[in-house]
């Protein structure tokens, strides 16, 4: 793993996101308590909504597009529908935001 | 022979591990005690109840002189220890040296003192010992004495609960969100501030301090917050955290990180020099509270005496000592995969329990107002225990693994007798449950005897829960319709409980009223923000991710993820200048799709969200503002050309269009607010389907509500007639008002009449003039926050919303 420091914990909203421009593609990092930051791809698997731009509500987010639901933790879409959103291990520490820069290379060649 | 052992620090720490040594063997050193504090070992934990006046400082001292004497301690208190030279192993203390074969390092921490401009004005003190405590317990004494604490974690808020306890007006600045964010999640953070501000103790969160001013005596005045708010004070208490105190240790040349280093037996780099408590560093990990200190302590007593031992860090719970604040918090909130909460709320009670799992373990567990359990989920914990079996039950702790759910009538139980339940008549809790106690068993005899649900009805799902509350089995509510699976109370419930227990925040809601998730979904949070930014304008702060992301990024969302920008065109009047400008801005962010909308103003559609400040920006110099195209919220309001043109034009028309959006505009509403205004019964612009539309007659105007022209189709009907324009505006500015203190939710007006019926809004509206002019002077007092261009406000301070966090493209790639 490499971990590759991308911002502080602060310059997401609390239980909002921002978009992380990689060369994998754009990935959303989310801030759904105080001190917890998630990774996840930031296309939905229903029709490629933005899911950065989703509300979120405890460890899961609302695709703004149609409503599905995602865990944070896992990329499972929650309930009745089915998909999944890859994550990317991400870390706080004293405030800052990691993530690691080898998973999304890996995914990047894969 | 006896070896010498020197020890510098009479704290918590030393304290217990001299203990531990005596007891192993009391001739094995020769034990010499420096402390700069002028006493020996005191529990330090127990100043606050020494501040709060329920002990006295000589209820706290652990070991006495005859304690020193009889064990053969050397004491040299107050008594600072300057320098330790390894090379001649000696302890240089003020007034001599003493040698060492050992040497222990116990020296604590230092408060952390934030360098505002005035930090070091006589008047501003730290929480840490006898001395701090002193000066807060001297402050009491003064009458009308103020404070100031800055810092709203465990040690501010015991040093605030003990000046107010001496009758001290206290307030607490905390720089987070809500009290002990470290501890406590936002739910338990509002019970514990409500409870500090049941004892008189102010408390501003989100508030940053920004210079302590001085008074003419050159003492603390006042702290001065960055909002150029001043707030007096006699005395000013930081508490805002500690620092291990190194500097002894890393002048001697020791292995220093942000603590004194020490390995698994509590050795420094230097082999006969050990250290214990605040001061020290163990694989990373820093100390604050006393539970591991005293394992260190036994661990290095051992060392001492060659007994093999080792140090494990484990987790650590917290308890606040403020009588009256029960709280309890322990293990870990933040940062693993896979946890889930297991929430309990009971508002009537003023309970809150939440437990954080991963896969079959608890990792913590925050409760607050009843605590009784923590130590049970405390064990659980640290032993690691699969709870997987007991799942269903866990949260209702050891006592009760027979599983009764959360109470869907805890909230309404929970109403004081005074609280009012029917707005319209007026009518408190207490009367009606005195009515059904004398008698009237449902619903139509309780609206005959006390007149409560007679009006408007949204409050009849309450009146119905009182009757099955009052009367038990007896009654069988029929079942409402929740908000959505986080809580058991419809719409018009929770608007009302908003209303009448005065809950002011989204926690506040959450909490009272007994949600059953941490903090809602994305169908109850958009309408709790807006419940509470209607009720309580001036007070609650709208929350953006609350909000649906047209209403966040101020734009709406396209299937393809791009953005819609739709300006202003007040009454659907433009110029060559703002068309100028729109095409302008179309070329410079090759907007792929221009389109006149419905609602008579121009749409850009496919803008990129990065681009969004950019192309607002543009619009806002050439004058215009947000078209709110996104938002329940005034749209347009659609006029026809009236008397300035038209030949059958019998009003202005068009004027009075304008005038309205530019009244409305800005405002939240249930759902969205659409108007129209037409100048003759020929109703060109579409008046009579929308929520409000006006027909201008030669006698005045006709002023209908409640139209429909989306999924449903329906003619407005007459709310009443004007005579004059100004007429017009209020008689449409106070059903407005109306709407929005009452309806559901993503209601339209025509939905909303249907169930509170036009009679009962006419009431109000037309009827009773000065229930009118409250409506109105209402509606302008929300105003006073929200008639303000969202565009100008986001380019101003919130661009980096919509800019990526970062850019990692290149990296990546290497
Ligand atoms: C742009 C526009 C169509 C157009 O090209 O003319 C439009 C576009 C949308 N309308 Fe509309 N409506 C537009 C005029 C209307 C009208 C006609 C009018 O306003 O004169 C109606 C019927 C009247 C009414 O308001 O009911 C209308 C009834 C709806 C409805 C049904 C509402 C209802 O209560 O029945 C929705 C769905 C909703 O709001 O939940 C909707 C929703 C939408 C949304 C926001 C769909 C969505 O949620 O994403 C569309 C956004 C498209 C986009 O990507 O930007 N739109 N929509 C019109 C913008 C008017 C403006 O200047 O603000
Ligand atoms: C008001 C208050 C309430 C608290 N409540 C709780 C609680 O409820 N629960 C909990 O677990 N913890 C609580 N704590 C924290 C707890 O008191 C500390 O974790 C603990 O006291 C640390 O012990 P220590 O021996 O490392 O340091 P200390 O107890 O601070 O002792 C260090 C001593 O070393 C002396 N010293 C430092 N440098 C020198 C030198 N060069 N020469 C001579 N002497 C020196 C200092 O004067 C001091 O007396 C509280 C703290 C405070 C201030
Ligand atoms: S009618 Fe309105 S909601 Fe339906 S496709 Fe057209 S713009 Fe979209
Ligand atoms: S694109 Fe996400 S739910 Fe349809």
């Amino acid at each position: 793993m490499s971990w590759i420091d991308i911002a502080a914990i602060d310059d997401i909203p609390l239980r909002g996101a921002r978009v992380l421009k990689t060369a994998a593609g754009c990935v959303a990092v989310f801030r759904p308590t105080e001190d917890e930051a998630y990774a996840l791809s930031d296309r939905c698997p229903h029709k490629g909504g933005p899911l950065s731009d989703g509300i979120v509500h405890d460890r899961k987010v609302t695709c703004p597009l149609h409503n599905w639901v995602f865990s944070l933790e896992t990329g499972e879409a929650q309930g009745a529908d089915e998909g999944r959103v890859d994550t990317y291990p991400v870390r706080v520490e004293n405030g800052r935001i990691l993530i690691d820069g080898t998973a999304l290379t890996r995914r990047h060649a894969a | 022979m006896t070896k010498k052992l020197v020890v510098i620090g009479a704290g918590m720490a030393s304290g217990r591990m001299l203990e531990h040594l005596i007891a192993g063997d009391p001739q094995a050193y020769d034990i010499t005690l420096f402390n700069a504090e002028p006493r020996g070992n005191y529990n330090r934990l127990m100043l606050s109840p020494v501040l709060s006046g329920e002990k006295t400082y000589e209820d706290i001292v652990t070991h006495d002189d005859d304690w020193y004497a009889e064990n053969n301690v050397t004491t040299r208190f107050g008594e600072k220890v300057v320098a330790v030279d390894r090379d001649r192993k000696v302890v240089i203390g003020e007034k001599g040296e003493v040698a060492y074969d050992k040497l222990v390092f116990a020296t604590g921490s230092n408060p952390f003192m934030i360098p505002l401009p005035g930090h070091d004005l006589p008047g501003v003190i730290a929480y840490r010992d006898l001395e701090d405590t002193q000066s807060m317990i001297d402050l009491g004494a003064r009458p009308g004495a103020r404070a100031v604490v800055i810092g709203g974690g465990l040690l501010g808020l015991e040093a605030a609960a003990g000046m107010a306890a001496r009758g001290v007006d206290v307030t607490v600045v905390h720089i987070m969100g809500h009290l002990m964010e470290r501890q406590l999640d936002e739910s338990a953070g509002f019970l514990l501030r409500r409870s500090l501000m049941d004892k008189g103790i102010k408390v501003l969160c989100s508030a940053n301090s920004k210079e302590i001013v001085a008074g003419d005596d050159g003492r603390v005045r006042a702290l001065m917050l960055d909002d150029g708010t001043e707030l007096p004070c006699d005395l000013l208490v930081m508490a805002v955290g500690i620092r291990p105190s190194t500097a002894l240790a890393q002048e001697a040349g020791l292995a220093v990180g942000k603590g004194v280093h020490v390995d698994d037996q509590m050795v420094t780099s230097d082999a006969d020099i050990l250290a214990l408590g605040e001061c020290v560093e163990h694989d990373g990990a820093l100390f604050g509270l006393v539970a591991p200190l005293y394992d260190q302590a036994k661990v290095l007593a051992h060392t001492l005496l060659g007994v093999e031992d080792r140090f494990v860090n484990k987790e650590v719970s917290t308890k606040l000592k403020v009588t009256g604040c029960d709280l309890f918090s322990a293990g870990d909130f933040a940062d693993a995969a896979n946890r889930e909460d297991i929430v309990f709320r009971d508002p009537a009670r003023g309970v809150y329990k939440r437990l954080v799992l991963e896969g079959n373990r608890i990792v913590g567990a925050v409760m607050y107002g009843d605590t009784g359990d923590g130590a049970w989920f405390y064990s659980h914990i640290k032993d690691a225990t699969d709870v997987s079996e007991m799942r269903d039950t866990l949260i209702f702790g050891p006592a009760y693994q027979g599983g009764a759910s959360a109470d869907p009538l805890a909230a309404v139980a929970a109403l004081p007798d005074d609280a009012e339940i029917c707005g319209c008549n007026g009518v408190c809790k207490g009367t009606i449950v005195d009515a059904i106690q004398g008698g009237a068993g449902d619903l139509p005899s309780l609206k005959a005897t006390t007149k409560a649900s007679n009006s408007c009805g949204t409050c009849t799902g309450l009146v119905e829960q009182l009757l099955e509350l009052t009367l038990g089995d007896d009654y069988a509510a029929p079942a409402a319709q929740p908000i959505c699976a986080c809580c058991d109370l419809t719409h018009e419930d929770v608007r009302r409980l908003i209303k009448s227990k005065e809950l002011k925040s989204q926690p506040a809601v959450w909490q009272e009223l007994g949600w059953k998730t941490p903090n809602g979904c994305h169908t109850c949070r958009p309408a709790v923000n807006f419940y509470l930014l209607a009720d309580w304008p001036l007070e609650y702060q709208d929350d953006p991710q609350s909000r649906f992301v047209n209403e966040r990024k101020h734009a709406n969302i396209q299937k393809d993820g791009t953005f819609s920008v739709m300006p202003r065109m007040w009454g659907g009047i433009t110029t060559p200048d703002e068309l100028r400008a729109i095409a302008d801005a179309a070329d410079k962010y090759a907007v792929p799709t221009v389109k006149v909308t419905g609602g008579q103003r121009i749409d850009l559609l496919g803008v990129k969200g990065e681009d969004l400040p950019n192309i607002w920006k543009d619009l806002n110099e050439a004058g215009m503002v947000s078209g709110h195209a996104y938002s329940k919220g005034l749209r347009t309001v659609k006029t026809c050309v009236g008397s300035d043109h038209c030949r059958f034009g019998t009003q202005d028309s068009t004027g009075l269009g304008i005038k309205l959006e530019k009244i409305l505009w800005g405002s939240w509403t249930p759902h969205k607010v659409k108007l129209g205004v037409s100048g003759c019964p020929r109703n060109c612009a579409e008046a009579t389907c929308k929520d409000v539309g006006i027909v201008c007659v030669d006698s005045g105007y006709q002023i209908g509500v409640g139209g429909a022209a989306g999924m449903d189709v329906k003619e407005t009907e007459r709310l009443g007639d004007a005579a004059t324009e100004q007429e017009a505006i209020d008689l449409t500015v106070a059903f407005i008002q109306l709407y929005r203190e009452n309806a559901k939710y993503l209601d339209r007006p025509y939905k909303w009449l249907a169930k509170v019926g036009l009679d009962w809004v006419q009431e109000r509206v037309v009827d009773d003039l000065d229930s009118r002019a409250a409506l109105v002077e209402r509606f302008e007092i929300s105003q006073s926050v929200y008639r303000k261009d969202p565009w100008a406000q986001h380019v101003e301070t919130e661009r980096n919303r919509y800019a990526p966090l970062a850019d990692l493209t290149l990296e990546a790639a290497e």
